[in-house]
């Protein structure tokens, strides 16, 4: 399956590439030499306790074409935060734009007015104002942050923080870089935000055509050609709706070098390197690879976890992985993250020298989504199967259609399901899992089967386990992932940001949430100022993190100590997702 | 009387046809995925416990935004057996979710006139996940007098992914009208759309004066083929043919024109 005539075309080509200098360019020569694209340690790096930031515009150019990025001291991503645990940090925030801004410290601990979202922690930060953040670091590993005010973190705002343990570090490298992928687009994001309301299929170039079906009807003829696409037809859905906003607009960028500017990080082989992966996108996942190196996954959303040795990696908006490489042969590899929908690439090279490079590969195939990814894993999907739908399931996979039951998945028994009443009879929702699955042993969409060791939540087992092991899980409150692709329209329990009250937890209790994805997106949740545990199917601690993406028809249950006083932000960390309603406030008092 | 009747019968069985309420025949199916009543079980959407948001302020969410659209569908050039002109089909809107206020406007210039032109003000609201209810006004320009209807209508995405546009509007004089619009878009590739459309109204009595005849009045059928440089600018080529019936038909041979009048359209279409 080939992805479409796009990127054969020689202009869209340079688009998605980046011009040749890529970010090495976009700077204007005020921070980087034209050969800065190199690091042989990372540049851009501020370590200490006390940190003056100023939010301004700057301008760049990814693309050929100039525009101005909102940026942290004039580079994109921002400085590098280097913090350490046990300290009190200090953050001078100042904004020199003409708009408010704020700064939110992703998946860090610390006192609600200290969070940094405006209209929940604070007031936000007035052009000409400078706010303090201070707090104590009371944790360690990789993180970032990002502004949360409008599309700032689409446009730049955001940056790497790292903070080292108090003690010596348990994970031993001679070497480390912080890779951070974000996906940079020349378009204004409110037009991004009206093109989705008004046509909310506008920058998906993946549609299936006539000459899809056609090839279908040769492969596997008429009748189970037409059965493949029945349901999908008749509830007005598209398999090939995997994101909202794609290569068609977004160059993506590692370490604020489009694919052309080739970001490199030297070694010595025999070295062991540690990579801090973090997705600052705002609607972009990445699979992430080095050919020709094994990766070991070392820790998750900044939480050391039980080290696992894999090829290749999903990072959803917002996560962190750390992962461990050790090159032995003295050549390039080239550090490979390519989207979700198959559009574009984020490309780097770890090389012993400058000036190498390695094979970039080609593209995977476009995936299709499954009825797995529509219906879950349980019971329910299982009868259809025996009522009728087996031909158009048999032809979906022949078509190119993911498949759930390969080796080593499992299927748990699905667990009731309890929609809201606000999911029923509400233009809002279009449609609900009944019977969702509950393995976390999926990679996902249009990674099964792909030949590849792949990580899934099932690999990551955070060193230590619980930080609540011996406390019950006191109340449980389930919410369900809901949206309305054609209207673009998201929301929990089918209600908009606008139209929800806040989720109420009780100063000190243990809850379970309950998420169940009723779309056939994936969607990375972020609750901000608390760990989220992951539990296993079986209800057992799985990992710690602060952002958790939930397949398409996927059950997911984590538990929450409700130890911080405030008002929190919980929501979808694709940014149009949260702008069109996918969000929650939650009060802990 | 009965003529209505016989039109509300028929905007019911459209509205059967396509399928709003389609819902109902996929429980049928064993897929209760979407839409449907609240079974007595569910939950409840709030965890409250009287929690409220806070006064705090800088919160700019976009989810109940207001939005414009300008959607120019069809701005074309026509070349028919007896006339050749201009026609336009248009629509607007600006709104939030919840809310919207809806223009259309269809009509046909040639030998320097609007040979006809209907125009709507509509209040758009969502009912279901595809659908939207629609009431308000619906002004006619053109040969003739002007007309005023009230208009009910829905609009929005039946299953096969057929668009669809169904208006039932009240006149003076005990006036009544019908009109049914499908259009579907088949892609040839991501850029080249073969458009088909059908439109056909229908009208409860005579209305000599606009030459409009009672019953099934015409039928139009098109076909368009149109490339998308731009999501937002795409030009295009086509045929549509028009049928008139019954009493119109009668009124057009009289005015010299044919019944059936098939035609070679080149247009634009853009939104914004």
């Amino acid at each position: 399956m080939q992805f479409p005539i796009d990127l054969q075309n020689p202009a869209r080509r340079r688009f998605v590439q980046g011009v040749t200098l890529g970010g090495a360019a976009m700077l204007g020569g005020l921070i980087k030499p034209a050969s800065a694209s190199v690091d042989s340690t990372q540049s851009n790096v501020l370590s200490g306790t006390d940190f003056a930031l100023e939010i301004g515009e700057t301008p760049v150019n990814f693309t050929g074409t100039a525009r101005m990025a909102t940026t942290v001291n004039g580079l994109l991503p921002g400085p590098t935060l280097r913090w350490r645990e046990g300290t009190t940090v200090t953050l001078r925030v100042t904004n020199r734009l003409r708009v408010p801004t704020s700064i939110h410290w992703h998946g860090i601990i610390l006192p609600a007015n200290m969070d940094g979202v405006p209209g929940l922690s604070f007031h936000g930060i007035a052009p000409g104002e400078t706010f303090t953040y201070r707090f104590p670091v009371r944790q360690s590993g990789t993180y970032w942050y990002h502004s949360h005010s409008g599309f700032q973190e689409q446009i730049g705002l955001y940056g790497s923080l790292v903070i080292d343990p108090a003690q010596p570090d348990s994970i031993r490298a001679e070497r480390e870089y912080v890779v951070m992928l974000n996906d940079w687009t020349d378009e204004d994001p409110p037009a991004i935000f009206a093109h989705l309301k008004k046509m909310p299929a506008y920058y998906n170039r993946g549609e299936l055509t006539a000459r899809d079906f056609l090839d279908d009807v040769s492969r596997v003829g008429l009748k189970a050609a037409l059965a493949s696409r029945k349901m999908w037809n008749e509830m007005r859905m598209s398999p090939r709706d995997l994101v909202d906003v794609t290569g068609a607009t977004y160059t993506y960028l590692m370490n604020g070098h489009a694919p052309a500017g080739n970001w490199t990080g030297l070694f010595k082989p025999g070295e062991r390197v540690r990579l801090r992966f973090i997705n600052g996108s705002s609607n972009s996942f990445y699979d992430v690879r080095i050919p020709g190196l094994k990766l070991s996954v070392v820790a998750a959303d900044g939480q050391n976890v039980e080290p696992v040795e894999v090829d290749e990696f999903r990072i959803a908006a917002a996560e962190t992985y750390d992962v461990i490489v050790a090159p032995q042969e003295g050549r390039a590899f080239t550090i490979f993250a390519q989207s979700m929908s198959r559009d574009g690439y984020a490309r780097g090279t770890l090389a012993p020298r400058t000036g190498m490079q390695a094979d970039v590969p080609a593209l995977d195939p476009l995936p299709m989504l499954s009825m797995l990814d529509m219906m879950g894993g349980g019971d329910h999907a299982i009868h259809g199967m025996d009522h009728g739908s087996t031909p158009g399931m048999d032809m979906g996979d022949m078509a190119g259609m993911d498949h759930g039951d390969h080796a080593g998945m499992t299927m748990a028994a699905t667990p009731k399901v309890q929609h809201a009443r606000s999911e029923f009879n509400n233009p809002n929702v279009d449609m609900r899992v009944d019977s969702p699955r509950t393995n976390l042993d999926d990679p996902g969409i249009g990674l099964r089967d792909n030949g590849r060791r792949v990580l899934t939540y099932a690999d990551l087992h955070t060193l230590g386990g619980s930080l609540y092991p011996q406390q019950p899980v006191t109340r449980e409150i389930e919410l369900h992932l809901t949206g309305n692709m054609h209207r673009f329209v998201w929301g929990f329990d089918g209600l908009k940001f606008s139209q929800a009250k806040p989720l109420h937890f009780r100063y000190g209790e243990h809850v379970r949430l309950i998420l169940v994805n009723d779309t056939m997106m994936t969607h990375p949740i972020h609750l901000h100022g608390m760990w989220s545990e992951l539990e296993s199917p079986d209800g057992g601690f799985q990992v710690r993190k602060h952002t958790i993406s939930v397949q398409p028809a996927q059950r997911v249950t984590y538990r929450v100590m409700a130890s911080a006083l405030g008002r929190w932000a919980y929501h979808c960390h694709l940014l149009y997702h949260m702008e069109a309603g996918m969000m929650r406030e939650v009060v802990v008092s | 009387m009965r003529t209505t009747t016989f039109l509300l019968a028929g905007f019911c069985a459209a509205l059967a046809a396509t399928p709003a309420f389609a819902q109902d025949a996929m429980q049928d199916m064993d897929m209760s995925m979407q839409g449907g009543a609240a079974p007595a079980d569910a939950r409840s959407p709030d965890y409250s416990d009287g929690a409220d948001h806070g006064d705090m302020t800088g919160m700019d969410m976009l989810d109940h935004a207001s939005l414009g659209m300008v959607l120019i569908d069809r701005l074309e050039y026509f070349d028919a057996r007896d006339a050749n002109g201009a026609a336009l089909d248009a629509q607007a809107w600006y709104g939030n979710d919840t809310n919207k206020l809806r223009l259309k406007g269809e009509g046909e210039r040639s030998d320097g006139r609007w040979q006809e032109l209907r125009t709507e003000a509509l209040w758009d609201r969502p009912i279901a996940t595809y659908w939207d209810s629609q009431l308000g006004v619906r002004h006619d320009f053109g040969i003739g007098p002007d007309r005023t209807w009230a208009a009910f209508g829905v609009q929005g995405l039946a299953p096969y992914w057929f668009e669809v546009d169904a208006t039932i509007y009240f006149g003076q004089s005990g006036r009544t009208a019908l009109r049914f619009e499908s259009e579907y878009e088949l892609l040839l590739t991501q850029r080249l759309i073969l458009q088909p459309r059908v439109e056909v109204n229908f009208y409860g009595r005579n209305d000599p004066q606009r030459h409009i005849g009672s019953g099934l009045s015409d039928a139009a059928l098109g076909l368009r083929l149109r490339y998308e440089f731009s999501r937002q600018f795409a030009p295009y080529v086509g045929v549509e043919a028009e049928r008139r019936f019954g009493s119109s038909a009668d009124y057009a041979r009289a005015d010299g024109h044919a019944a059936f009048d098939p035609r070679i359209v080149a247009g634009l279409r853009f939104w914004f």
